[in-house]
């Protein structure tokens, strides 16, 4: 990474100081309550000094990528403290998750973080299973890696054309969505939806790839490394991005391990952390794919990490079609899979199956599990509490765009206004699921 | 990407290679080794340690909880320096003690492991904070109070999060909150118009310089006459 490094830019932050660490200006309140002084950086202007001003980002702004508020406070324009404020998307998924069948919540798991539906699916669906004891057959996780892959490669796409524009650049964020449009056809022609695909069953998927799909999928990963080398050259050594985005919103590796981060902005601080290697599921461990790892932990590693992910998503998308297994999508186990609509009205055994299982649910035994994949903004978990009811206890989101942005205030603090627009947009958050 | 990474997972015990688990047991298979430490350790504020689905969940004490954690995180023989999740759990028996549930990973060891402790419905929902040894521990704290009113002592800034501040409701994940909240829908609607979040501003917030004067003019106008700010 540091031979690429190679546009030299003047950091015009009159926040940082000469290590390129923020310099934050304490506030010293006096017994009264009131702020009475305030030790000055000694490069502001004297009849500067104390002059903070109160600046509001949000709710509705563009771009804070959903509704999220910020207060700043500023000095000049350099960022002193940051408050966010989340909550207004909230609409408790854990709480109705409590009152569904476990089939019956994986349409909320769409609509939390809606740029990675079927990795969300996915990810239910493994929890679920582990709840139920159910192993399942060798064609639905290859199907489950292909949709988890194509989801990745969809949220980087959104967060590559979402972050272009944040930074003024305009015609990446139409080069991906257009390449993002193409998996959503992929994604129509599996299941029927697109953006919530409620893609996965527990104990298998809610329909097997039609035929001539591999076909599909395999001219999507012949073409998008094209499209990723076009943004590639276009933005990575571009003077703009670049001054944009080095040495900014950076964070120590261990400062980010403390902080809970997670994905890409964790490796890109330097810690190798991937679930998909280190707490494999769906046989990951046996794709040859790599983890790439970042140095300095700034917007700029933030986004080279990305970039290198859709590549190496491509990669395991390759070996996961060459490898695809005929046989069973679904379970054989007439107690967690609907029997097929034919055999339901004309066979009294399926009519029982398909009754029993609509009306009641199956019944996981009493346990709890936590499962954990890597979703495109990092270790996404799901929590599950079982009493031996078809209702979960309790069903926790780990939601990691959470977690990211909880440690904003420490990025964005000693930067310049404009950089909060850009270490927010790297943080690649998705409202639906820091709020659920 | 030439540089090495300055922190590997499995660091600490590179033999190792992990592979998916399969036809993991509901019950018993091979518990996690901090747990015995933890028993050795901690004799008075460990409870009971148990295997379901191949993951080990450990019961302390909730006024030791801290120091444990503070263990698990200093100690070379254990170094869960990744804390990913703080959540609490109510049975729908409402007998039962209400849980309160880390969820730990030791990134050189590649360890998962499950703390939680039980607090009695009879006795205040407090448990320590562990803030001080996992910076991320803020939100999720937050988050807990929030859905479940267990206070975290020693946390910075134990304030509601994804509800408003000045919600009066009651605690939405507790199994005798109702799903569809305690009032009316027309009640409810009317409440959260009425609380307009986004234009209020915290205590904290107002203290920034003169930030009152800057303020917009119906704000301060609401502001002078006497309204909560939230805190």
């Amino acid at each position: 990474m540091a031979e690429k490094r190679t546009v030299e830019v003047s950091l015009s932050t009159s926040g940082l100081d000469a290590a390129g660490r923020p310099q934050r200006t304490p506030l010293v309140v006096d017994e009264g309550g009131r702020i009475s002084t305030l030790e000055a950086p000694p490069s502001l202007e004297p009849e500067l000094i104390g002059e903070h001003m109160l600046i509001n980002i949000g709710p509705q702004h563009p771009a804070t990528h959903g509704v999220l508020r910020l207060v700043l406070e500023l000095d000049g324009e350099t960022v002193v403290r940051c408050i966010p404020h989340v909550g207004y998307l909230h609409c408790g998924f854990e709480k109705i998750g409590e009152y569904r069948q476990y089939n019956q919540i994986i349409p909320w798991t769409d609509r939390e973080d809606y740029l990675n539906s079927p990795g969300n699916n996915v990810a239910f669906a493994l929890g679920a299973e582990r709840l139920f004891g159910v192993e399942i057959t060798p064609r639905c996780t290859v199907l489950r890696v292909i949709a988890m892959e194509l989801s990745r490669i969809m949220s980087h796409l959104v967060w590559l054309g979402t972050t272009c524009i944040d930074i003024g650049a305009f015609t990446p964020f139409l080069w991906s969505f257009q390449e993002r449009e193409r998996i959503y056809t992929l994604l129509e022609q599996w299941i029927g939806a697109r953006l919530t695909t409620t893609l996965t069953r527990v104990g298998g998927m809610g329909a097997d790839i039609p035929d001539g799909w591999m076909d599909g999928l395999r001219d999507f990963i012949r073409t998008l490394p094209k499209t990723i080398a076009e943004v590639d050259r276009m933005v990575t050594r571009n003077g703009i991005w670049v001054g944009r985005t080095i040495g900014i919103g950076a964070m120590s590796a261990a400062d980010a391990l403390n902080a809970g981060l997670s994905g890409p902005l964790l490796r890109a601080s330097g810690v190798a952390y991937d679930v998909r290697k280190d707490f494999p599921y769906l046989d990951y461990e046996t794709y040859d794919f790599e983890v790439p790892v970042g140095t300095d932990g700034d917007v700029y590693d933030r986004f080279l990490v990305r970039m290198e992910e859709l590549r190496q998503s491509v990669r395991i998308l390759e070996q996961a079609a060459a490898r695809l297994p005929d046989g069973p999508v679904n379970v054989d186990d007439p107690r967690l899979i609907l029997p097929p609509k034919s055999k339901a009205m004309s066979e009294m055994e399926s009519m029982i199956h398909h009754f029993k299982q609509v009306m009641e649910g199956p019944r996981p035994p009493i346990g709890e599990t936590y499962v954990a994949v890597e979703s495109p903004k990092g270790e996404k978990g799901y929590y599950f509490v079982s009493d031996g009811t078809p209702k979960p206890v309790r069903w926790r989101i780990r939601p990691p765009s959470y977690v990211n942005l909880s440690a904003i205030p420490q990025m964005v603090e000693g930067h310049l206004l404009s950089d909060v627009i850009a270490i927010n947009a790297s943080i690649d958050i998705v409202m639906g699921e820091i709020d659920r | 990407m030439t540089d090495a990474p300055l922190m590997t997972p499995g660091s600490a015990d590179p033999a190792s290679s992990p592979v998916t688990p399969h036809g993991v047991p509901h019950r018993g298979g091979p518990m996690n080794p901090s747990a015995e430490r933890i028993r050795a350790r901690f004799p008075a504020a460990f409870v009971r340690a148990e295997v379901v689905w191949g993951e080990t969940t450990v019961f302390v004490r909730p006024d030791a909880v801290q120091d444990i954690v503070r263990y698990l995180h200093d100690d070379d023989s254990e170094r869960y320096d990744y804390l990913s999740d703080v959540t609490a759990v109510e049975y729908r028996d409402l007998e039962l003690p209400l849980q309160v549930v880390w969820h730990l990973r030791s990134l050189p060891y590649r360890r998962f492991l499950r703390l939680k402790a039980e607090i009695a419905k009879s006795a205040p929902l407090r448990v320590p904070s562990v803030f001080p040894i996992y910076q991320g521990a803020d939100w999720l704290e937050r988050e807990c109070f929030d859905m479940f009113g267990i206070v975290f002592d020693g946390h910075p800034d134990l304030r509601r999060i994804l509800m408003w501040e000045q919600y009066q409701e009651g605690y939405p994940l507790r199994k005798d909150f109702p799903l569809r909240g305690r009032f009316s829908r027309s009640e409810q609607l009317r409440q959260a118009l009425a609380a307009e979040p986004e234009s209020r501003y915290s205590m904290t917030e107002l203290t920034i310089a003169d930030a009152f004067e800057d303020l917009p003019l119906e704000m301060r106008r609401r502001l002078a006459g006497g309204e909560k700010t939230g805190e």
